[in-house]
Parts: structure tokens; sequence; C-alpha cells
């Protein structure tokens, strides 16, 4: 079967590198292709007919020539820009942690199109939230879900016996929990709350209608985002890069409340 | 390129090697740009060595706008006529001469060396806004003009100085977005064109 010289597809910007003078490599993610990576020429002049549809976080429609190692994009029409994703700094970053995670868990050209939907929705999602953290969570594992990496929290993952409602451990590098028994032999595992379990479970196996209801105080919002951060650092064998960010951005804030709190009226 | 398999003089492998490290230059326009040396005169070659040594040894980062200057303070920083109330905030110093080239600005700069790119794990520590801080302290300054670039790391940037900066009382502004000139309304993005009718003026 010959394949078209120039095709169209809908598209997530990820990421976008500079190349040379004015061009740049786009990262891609599209329902039918995957992860792709493709030329946009001239992006970065101003006026380019291409340069403010494919920045990241942006919903577009694209369409590509083949090129000898990229694919050349030739057209692009936004179909979302997500406005309030790029006006507002928390949203920006959340947006772009998730970018990341998906551009480093998937390879390309690899059609994966519940994870191209679910990074839609947490956009949408995102943009009317005033705290993306759970949204994050939640996000993080229906990714590892459509990756195949969903973490077992129904049974312990050394013994198979049904968890109980006690404090029990989590285990990265075997990917899932392990009942106090199991638990205790294994040093590399992480003491897992009762109420941690709870929301973990919830989160993985109900749709975000329902998941958007749960509300936790900032110390479990804690722990499970640790857990999973625990987690993932474990699969991708390195640190996600705008957790740093995220941790810089949550600590200034802090200090900036703080500090207006105990500014003399 | 396979240069040490081919008998090629030393001297004129080790510049084509040379000229092929920098940027928008490949193999063969190194090899044009060696050959076309070779046949250059003498002074030609030291005046074009002497340049490069020079630029190396004299330019230097102004110690308060971080400016690539050949003194300390820059011009800029230096000039008594400038408007010391206010400060434009640009990422590389490159991003000046444009602005400069407008003779529509007269107040100072400050260049961050870079830009927020939380992906890439480029944080505000790497960039010289502590130093941007520091200057605001002194009282003098009512303005700070965000000239970060029109993109996501740009804007990021821009709302992150804008949350340090305003707290200080001090007015924080964004350059303003709209179309380019020469530019074509079929083309323009969602985010430009939304910006532009917001902030759109009387004919």
């Amino acid at each position: 079967m010959t394949t078209p010289r120039v095709y169209k597809t809908e598209a997530i910007i990820l990421k976008r590198i500079n190349l040379g003078e004015a061009d740049r490599i786009m990262t891609l993610y599209t329902p039918q292709l995957g992860k792709i990576k493709a030329i946009a020429k001239g992006a970065r002049r101003p006026g380019s007919k291409l340069g403010g549809h494919i920045e990241p976080l942006t919903h577009s429609l694209i369409m590509l020539a083949r090129g000898r190692n990229f694919d050349i994009i030739t057209q692009t029409q936004t179909i979302n820009s997500f406005l309030p994703l790029r006006n507002d700094l928390w949203r920006t970053t959340w947006g772009l942690y998730a970018c990341e995670l998906v551009d480093s868990f998937t390879e390309e050209r690899l059609a994966n199109r519940p994870i191209f939907d679910l990074l839609l929705n947490t956009f949408n999602w995102l943009c009317e939230a005033n705290n993306g953290e759970n949204i994050l969570r939640y996000f993080e594992l229906h990714l590892l879900n459509y990756l195949g990496y969903r973490p077992q929290l129904r049974q312990c993952v050394t013994c198979n016996s049904p968890l109980q409602p006690i404090p029990n451990f989590f285990s990265p590098h075997q990917g899932g929990v392990l009942c106090p028994n199991c638990g205790l032999q294994e040093p590399v595992a992480r003491p897992l709350s009762v109420n941690a379990l709870k929301v973990l479970r919830l989160w993985q196996n109900s749709d975000y209608t329902t998941a958007r209801r749960i509300r936790i105080n900032p110390q479990l919002a804690s722990e499970i985002e640790q857990v999973m951060r625990e987690y993932i650092r474990y699969l991708l064998e390195r640190e996600v890069k705008s957790t740093a960010w995220l941790d810089k951005l949550r600590q200034e804030t802090q200090r900036i409340v703080v500090d207006n709190l105990t500014k003399p009226n | 390129m396979g240069a040490d398999s081919i008998p090629i003089a030393e001297p004129i492998a080790r510049l084509i090697a040379e000229f092929n490290k920098l940027p928008g230059i490949g193999p063969k326009t190194a090899q044009r740009l060696t050959y076309y040396l070779l046949r250059v005169s003498n002074e030609g070659a030291k005046t074009l060595a002497e340049a490069i040594l020079a630029m190396k040894e004299k330019v230097s980062l102004c110690s308060i706008c971080f400016n690539i200057a050949d003194s300390d303070p820059c011009l800029i920083c230096r000039n008594e006529e400038r408007d010391q109330t206010k400060i434009c905030v640009v990422e590389e110093p490159l991003d000046i001469i444009p602005l400069e080239r407008t003779k529509k600005y007269k107040g100072l700069y400050h260049v961050l060396h870079g830009v927020i790119t939380p992906t890439e794990g480029v944080g505000p520590d790497k960039l010289k806004i502590k130093e941007l801080l520091h200057r605001l302290q002194g009282g003098l300054v009512t303005e700070v003009i965000l000239a970060t670039n029109p993109n996501l790391e740009g804007e990021t940037t821009a709302m992150y100085l804008q949350q340090l900066i305003s707290p200080l009382g001090i007015k924080v502004t964004r350059l303003a977005r709209g179309l380019p000139f020469g530019g074509d309304l079929e083309y323009a993005d969602d985010i430009t064109l939304t910006r532009a009718l917001e902030e759109r003026r009387e004919a």
C-alpha cells in the first residue's frame, strides 16, 4: 500500500525544540499515529503562518508532508488554544507536566487513542480548575492504565491476599500495594495510609465526574502525590523535569501567602 | 565527515573542524570557508584572528543589567540621560538590539539569559531573576516592562515575574500582542487575534 505524500491529522502539541535559524522540531501527539515529530519551517519568524497554531498546550489540525527524516508541517489551524490554561501560571505548569509525562512515556508512531483523549480531557478539566493537583493524579493513574503500568491496588502484589483496611505498603518496583506482612520484608516499600489507598482505588476505577467530587486534605494529597511520583520515577528511571518547577512554584506561593499574613497592616 | 582518512594537511583539517562547530555551518561550508581563508593575505587572516580574540577578552557581562558589553557598567546603564525609572526585561542580549532600533524606548534593560522552561528543567534559579529583584530594591524604579517572547515559556516567565514584582508596589507591564506588520489575518492564530481584538484602538 502506498502512503499519501501529504496527510492531515489532529494533534496536541507536546513540545518544541528550536532548529537552525527560524525552524522548530515539534513533538505532536495524534489520535491515529501516536507521538510524531515534525519540522515547522520558519515558525519562529514573526508573522509566520504556522507559529501561533503550534505552541505547546494547543489542540490543532495539522497538515504534514512526508520528509526524509522528519515530516514537514505545511498548514495548521487551531482547534482549541485553551486560553484559561495559558493565562494562569499554575494551570500552564500543570498542563506542561501532563505533556511531559505523555512525551516521556510514549514511543514515536505507536497509536494509543485513549491517551490522546485523556490528555485532551485533562486540558479541558484544568481550564476550569482552581486546584489541578487532583486532576493530575487522576491523569497519572489513567495514563499508567493505558500504558500497561496500572498499579495493583486490590490485593497484595506478593502474596495475593486481599488488602485489609489497615495501613499497607506501596512498592514502586513491584507496581502495587503490599500487605503489612509482605511490606515489612520489602525494604524499599513506603507506608501507605488507609485513606490514600481508598482515594487511589476510587480514582483508578471511576470516571472523572465521580472522581472530581472527592475532597481531600493537603496532607493526604501530598502523600498520594509522593506515592505516584515515586512510582513514575521508578518507571521512567529518572525525575520528571517539570516537578522541580512545580515544587518551586508551590514553595514561593506559600512564602508569598506567609509574607502577606505576617505583614503589619 | 571522514577527514581523518583523507590526506588533507593537518592545519587545514583542524580549521575545517573548528568551523564545523559553528551554528549553521555544515561540513561543506566549513571546507569552503577554510579554502577561502587559505587564499586571504596574512594580514587579513590576522585581523580575523585578532578580532575573535579581542571579542573574547574585552567583552563581558554588565554587572547591572547582564547585557554583553565592553565596559562595566555597560553603555546603557552608564548613560544618565536614559530613564532610570523603567527597566525592560528581555530573555537574551540579542533582544535588546531590535528594541533599541525602534528608538522609542529610553529606559534601562535587564537580561535574564534564558527563560523558564519547566520541561527542560530550567527554573528561575538559572536566570538572572534574583539580580533583577535586587535592582528593584533601590526604590527608584517605577515600571518594569516584561518583553519576554510571546510564546509559552516567555508567558510563563512573565507571569512568574509579575507575581514576584507586583507585591513590591511597582507597575508591571507586558508588551502588547497584536498582528505583525506584513502579516495576514487568514493565518493569524486565535490567541493573537483575541488579544488584538481586546486591545483594539480607535483608528
